[in-house]
């Protein structure tokens, strides 16, 4: 299980229960290590990862959901990105979802602003009846 | 693959060693065995060592605060020691900043406040590495 073979394909992990929490954070890990990330960046993007993942599991109601993550290039830099998906109710405020201290589940409600906060791009699509799907890219330093 | 969660006691201090991945069930069981075993029997204080763990996210920052809140009430002191620097660049970025909790760099620093806590004397509660 290489993780310098796993970062040349995109990988899809299914996000359906509690133990796929771990799977996130392996997977996300093993990737920000074979694209040579620091261990800072490496540790704010799994963190994100693993936020991005329980709001799929406490949220999307048992909907089918996952996440992609693939090495990206951009001009000149390295970088991953992953998108977090689920097919659940979706998010009715997205904005008020974004702020901090904003919870339907009695959490933190750090989630989504505290992973958005982690990495270096962040964009969410939500509306209700419609899914959530969050991406995350962090460049290489 | 259940992680085990030795729970040690020294007199009346109790010390647990996080490590691994948790994932949030493990995290409450967690929890809930500390908090027998400081009820169990006459406890003053807590340390926990997070040195082993490699990500805290919100919720396991947040079990991590409960703990201590509860076993305040419990009538026991709680030290968290040995965040990770890169753990806790990572907490106050994400805007989780445990300013509650005390805190040392390793388990001898620890027990020393803990020590200072427990015997009637005041120290401020410290996050000078994770404020850092």
């Amino acid at each position: 299980m290489s993780a310098v073979i796993e970062a040349q394909v995109p990988v899809a992990v299914e996000i359906a229960d509690e133990p796929d929490l771990l799977r996130v954070r392996t997977v996300l890990r093993q990737h920000a290590v074979a694209a040579g990330f620091g261990l800072v960046d490496q540790t704010k993007l799994v963190t994100a990862g693993s936020e991005l993942a329980r709001n799929i599991l406490r949220y999307a109601g048992g909907a089918r959901g996952g996440l992609h993550v693939e090495a990206v290039d951009g001009t000149g830099r390295v970088g991953l990105r992953a998108v977090f998906f689920d097919e659940g109710p979706g998010i009715e405020d997205v904005d008020a979802a974004l702020g901090d201290g904003f919870s339907t589940g009695g959490s933190l409600g750090l989630g989504l602003p505290g992973a958005r906060r982690l990495v270096d791009e962040f964009a969410i699509e939500s509306s209700p009846g419609a899914g959530t799907r969050v991406t995350i890219t962090k460049w290489r330093r | 693959m259940t992680p085990v969660v030795p729970i040690m006691r020294i007199g009346a201090t109790v010390l647990i060693s996080l490590q691994g991945d948790l994932d949030d069930a493990t995290v409450v069981r967690i929890e809930s065995a500390i908090m027998q075993e400081v009820s169990r029997t006459r406890t003053t204080g807590t340390l926990i060592d997070v040195s082993g763990l490699g990500m805290v996210d919100s919720f396991i920052a947040r079990v991590i605060a409960r703990m201590a809140a509860m076993t305040r009430l419990l009538g026991a002191e709680t030290v968290i020691v040995g965040i990770q620097p890169a753990v806790a660049i990572t907490l106050v970025e994400m805007g989780v900043t445990m300013a509650d909790l005390n805190t040392a760099l390793n388990a001898e620093q620890g027990m020393e406040m803990l020590r200072r806590l427990t015997e009637g004397g005041h120290v401020e509660a410290t996050a000078a590495h994770a404020a850092g």
